[in-house]
């Protein structure tokens, strides 16, 4: 039997052993939650040939204000069938948090495999009225500052502080969306320069339309498994050898902007910096936070980032931090890294910041 | 010198979202049904339970539940309660009944009004059938169901719905 890479914390071995994700799109007009997940959960479990009776533990990501309605994740569980009962958990954020958790619970013996999900239908609602609610509800919510405005205010202070030009907000729209035309998953994909891209007119100045990330309905799982578990329905695990997460003051006046000190954090927590980065998939749903955390993480040159087109390709919220762990822990498995970093953000402008290392071992 | 002033204990935020409503394609089926005057369930392929409406999948096997399934008119109250407590908006007289149904055929009860009899006479195991609104009130909800009444048949067994109560 092969062993797993040494890992930074946790006492048992835990991988990733399977990635799904639903077509990403505008609208999804016709199926519910429950019908959007459940060929997820068929595709997720197939891939390993597995059942959900084969699964321990069940989390999930989701928010019931995108729905606007309560226990929506209640509902959701009727998309795995719940029967006999078994242990399940939700968390009202980015279902990377979810995976964290279900990490966590892989720690103890006697839980073998996890099935972790997230899920968010963004068209639902008005989102730039739905996401100022995260704010705090006494001096910023009652203003609805929409995430457009309050990512432009953060895009500006980048400039101000000299350390990147609307150029640099453009060069990694072009990258993103470029890539994006390999990912059959995409919503948004093209092939345009960073000339091209300067013509457009601000949405909300210094912000550009390359910049802002699409509004997605999407869903997304993961199958975790522990030690030989992930041997026995994987060829080659994405094995999680660090994983952490910081957060942030709630008030973005409280912070520096330009700076992700809770990214660099959980990066040096998670181990990030011992050994070469191969792929890095960064959670930036605005062009201009990509350069943000690639400078808090201190990825060097020679790391493809967000090879998958990242969150400017599609911003399923609720799902979108997964899904970069997804896809950074599938270019593991089919061997096209050994090494990866994962990250996904939740709250407004990178408050909370989650890091995983995924390496893929000898 | 700004003069002492009584702390702000509450402020008033008010907060109003919109939504779409995603029905998804199961309840699309019940929903276009009430809006003919027929109730349409969806039966699982594993457990072959009929559920009405059904919202796509079987909560048990986390299954399509894509057989579609004609139910008829008629079912069997389950459970009941007794409303004596007006409240604004109230469009009905009290005491009235509010009561779980299951329609003949299927495995899941709903809620439903029951009226054109006294409420103390109300019990479980009473035969109901719906009553539905004139043809050109029909619409994609429940309101299409005006109310469930007696058919007057023998109460059912309580075996024939103890699984449902
Ligand atoms: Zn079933």
């Amino acid at each position: 039997m092969p062993t797993p890479p040494s890992a930074r914390g946790g006492r048992r071995p835990v991988a990733v052993v399977s990635f799904a994700q639903a077509q990403n799109q505008r609208r999804e007009a016709h199926r519910n939650e429950v019908e959007t997940l459940m060929p997820v959960f068929a595709d997720v479990l197939g891939k390993v040939g597995i059942t959900k009776d084969d699964v321990d533990f069940i989390c999930s990501g989701s928010t019931d204000y995108l729905v606007g309605g309560p226990f929506s994740f209640v509902s959701a569980l009727d998309a795995i069938g719940v029967w006999p009962p078994r242990r399940e958990s939700h968390v009202e954020m980015d279902a990377a948090w979810a995976l964290y958790e279900a990490w966590v619970v892989l720690q103890e013996d006697g839980v073998d495999a996890a099935l972790v999900y997230g899920f968010g239908k963004s068209s639902l609602g008005d989102l730039s009225r739905i996401v100022a609610l995260q704010l705090d509800p006494y001096v910023m919510a009652p203003l609805w500052p929409d995430p457009v405005a309050l990512a432009a205010l953060q895009a500006r202070a980048l400039l101000d502080a000299g350390k990147a030009s609307e150029e640099d907000f453009a060069a990694v729209a072009a990258r993103c969306r470029r890539s994006a035309l390999d990912n059959p998953m995409a919503q948004v994909a093209y092939d345009r320069t960073v000339d091209e891209l300067m013509t457009e007119d601000y949405v909300v100045a210094p912000l550009r339309r390359h910049a802002l990330p699409p509004i997605t309905d999407g869903a997304a799982a993961i199958v975790l498994a522990a030690g030989d578990k992930a041997f026995e329905w994987a060829e080659r695990p994405a094995w999680i050898t660090g994983i952490d997460h910081r957060i942030e003051t709630h008030s973005p006046g409280g912070r520096d902007l330009t700076l992700s000190p809770s990214t660099a954090m959980a990066g040096r927590l998670a181990g990030v910096q011992d050994g070469r980065v191969d792929v890095a998939e960064l959670h930036a749903p605005f062009a201009h936070q990509e350069l943000i955390l690639a400078q808090a993480l201190d990825l060097g040159e020679g790391v493809s980032v967000n090879p998958s087109g990242g969150a400017l390709a599609a911003n399923a919220l609720m799902a979108g931090g997964l899904i970069r762990i997804g896809e950074a822990a599938s270019r593991i498995m089919d061997g096209r890294a050994d090494r990866a970093v994962a990250h996904a953000t939740s709250g407004p402008l990178l408050q909370q910041n989650l890091v995983a290392v995924l390496e893929g071992g000898r | 010198m700004a003069e002492a002033r009584e702390p702000v204990t509450t402020l008033d935020t008010p907060i109003r979202l919109e939504y779409l409503f995603s029905a998804g394609i199961a309840q699309s089926k019940n929903l276009r049904g009430l809006a003919e005057g027929r109730f349409v369930g969806q039966r699982c392929p594993v457990c072959s339970k009929v559920y009405v409406p059904s919202r796509g999948s079987c909560p048990v096997d986390g299954v399509p539940t894509d057989e579609e399934v004609a139910l008829g008119n008629t079912g069997t109250v389950t459970t009941f309660c007794v409303v004596n407590v007006p409240f604004a908006g109230q469009s009905i007289e009290i005491p009235y009944i509010v009561a779980q149904v299951l329609l003949d055929g299927a495995d899941i009860s709903f809620m439903g009004l029951i009226q054109e009899i006294p409420a103390d006479q109300v019990r479980m195991g009473l035969r109901v059938e719906a009553v539905w609104v004139e043809p050109d009130q029909l619409g994609p909800s429940m309101a299409s169901v005006k109310h469930f009444r007696p058919t007057g048949e023998p109460d059912a067994e309580y075996a024939s719905y103890k699984d449902y109560t």
